[in-house]
């Protein structure tokens, strides 16, 4: 590779992930002002992510003395780093149009490696609770990845095999929304649930769960640490909805009227997701496997067979 | 220009409740403030699980020599920098709890011997209201 267009590829990476990271604090916002609205109340101000990560970003880290600190240290990296390479090929892949084979199972990789590195942090802390909270995630992690990859192989096989997000994107825009099919539409059920427990929101946040396990995961966490996960997950709260919307919506286009219609279908995602959040209790997490493995799986391979049969 | 991490600070205090031998009441009232009713999310104002997270200790109760070791490690616990606030008369100054056997006394006097640089902000009232809770919390954060 040249010099120069290395250059190119960096500048794309950084404004991936600034893209990435500005949407996913305006996403966050929203779901606290929706939240608040949902209950009747006025809410934060727009600029209350960006405070809460400067503030943490001020704050002195403190590692406990039964921490394995190279571990604690290393996950919210990890993580981040993660979140950061998902953002660029997805993001930047539809700013570029750029393509590689396989993009979308790196993508599905790159997308699970947070939870992982909040199951190391959270294992290094030495903090009871915490590796509660590490156990759940992990369980949880398991439970709703299968139904969401099975979901995953459906829409590939409507749109010709190809593992490729630009052909999911160029099928849908001859063929039409992927929702609007009856395989479709179960699939983009159950991701958005099989989304809702990826991004840890209330149902099934018992990894975190502050009444039960204080903070579960992130208990030991503070300061910068605590900035990089809260930055990471906002980071997915973006990427997640944004990748529903490449799956079933037809994708995002960035010119003209094309622009409104990104931001109505990207909220269209967005707010099912919080007032799904705020209308239901949380779920033990033996419950929420059972939920996945059992319902959503079922639904999602009943909509593969349906896939199969050209519906 | 004011420091971001202290604007941060400022907007977004994470307040975590340390009940310290009281009578239960100022407890009440803080979970009253933070009731949709007073919407304290309007300042950034926000419960947490863990001292780890906590910008702002809201201390209630005449405290005892059973709390006392435990007060001690989960300031230790708390990131810096933090706000300690006294919330209530007990935890002011005691009040009629304050020759008992088992007070060590009120929460600034124990704060100058756990770390004697510690902001320490006082609401008086027994118990608070919601109202001079929420007024406390916007003064302290204001003389930082």
């Amino acid at each position: 590779m040249k010099s120069g267009e290395k250059n190119v590829v960096i500048g794309y990476f950084f404004i991936s992930v600034a893209l990435v990271l500005v949407l996913g604090m305006a996403t966050s916002w929203v779901d606290r002002k929706v939240t608040a609205l949902v209950q009747a109340r006025v809410g934060p101000p727009w600029y209350q992510p960006v405070a809460d990560i400067a503030k943490l970003l001020g704050k002195e880290m403190l590692v406990p003395e039964s921490a394995r600190a190279m571990g604690f240290a290393l996950a919210p990296v990890i993580g981040f780093a993660a979140a950061c390479m998902a953002g660029a090929i997805l993001v930047g892949m539809l700013i570029t149009g750029e393509e590689f084979a396989g993009d979308l199972m790196v993508l599905v990789y790159l997308l699970a490696v947070p939870s992982v590195a909040l199951i190391i942090g959270a294992c290094a802390s030495g903090n009871p609770l915490s590796v509660v909270g590490a156990s759940r995630e992990m369980k949880m992690l398991l439970a709703y990845e299968l139904p969401m990859l099975i979901v995953l192989v459906t829409t590939v096989f409507r749109a010709g095999g190809d593992f490729r997000i630009t052909r999911l994107v160029s099928y849908q825009q001859t063929e039409g929304w992927m929702l609007l099919s009856a395989s479709g539409a179960i699939g983009f059920f159950v991701a958005l649930l099989s989304v809702h427990a990826k991004l840890g929101l209330v149902p099934f946040d018992a990894p975190e769960a502050e009444q039960e396990i204080m903070g579960g995961v992130l208990a030991e966490y503070s300061g910068p640490a605590l900035a990089l996960f809260r930055i990471t997950k906002m980071m997915l709260l973006c990427m997640l909805p944004v990748l529903l919307g490449v799956l079933f919506l037809g994708g995002f286009r960035m010119r003209g009227w094309g622009i409104l219609w990104s931001v109505l279908k990207y909220l269209g995602v967005v707010v099912p997701l919080v007032l799904i959040r705020n209308t239901n209790p949380r779920l033990r997490v033996d419950q929420i496997t059972r939920f996945f493995w059992g319902p959503m799986t079922v639904l999602a391979l009943a909509g593969l067979v349906l896939a199969a049969l050209g519906l | 220009m004011m420091k971001p991490s202290l604007w941060g600070l400022k907007k977004s205090p994470w307040v975590y409740h340390v009940a310290l031998s009281p009578c239960n009441n100022c407890d009440i009232e803080i979970l009253d403030v933070l009731t949709p009713r007073f919407d304290v999310e309007r300042f950034g104002i926000k419960l947490v699980g863990t001292p780890r997270h906590a910008d702002a200790l809201l201390v209630t109760g005449s405290i005892n020599r059973h709390v006392l070791p435990r007060f001690v490690e989960l300031y230790r616990q708390t990131a810096k920098p933090c706000v300690v606030f006294a919330v209530g008369s007990c935890a002011l100054s005691s009040t009629m709890f304050r020759d008992s056997y088992n007070v060590v006394g009120p929460l600034d006097k124990v704060m100058k011997e756990i770390d004697p640089n510690a902001i320490v902000a006082y609401v008086p009232g027994c118990p608070p209201k919601p109202e001079a809770i929420i007024a406390g919390v916007v003064k302290a954060l204001k003389a930082l």
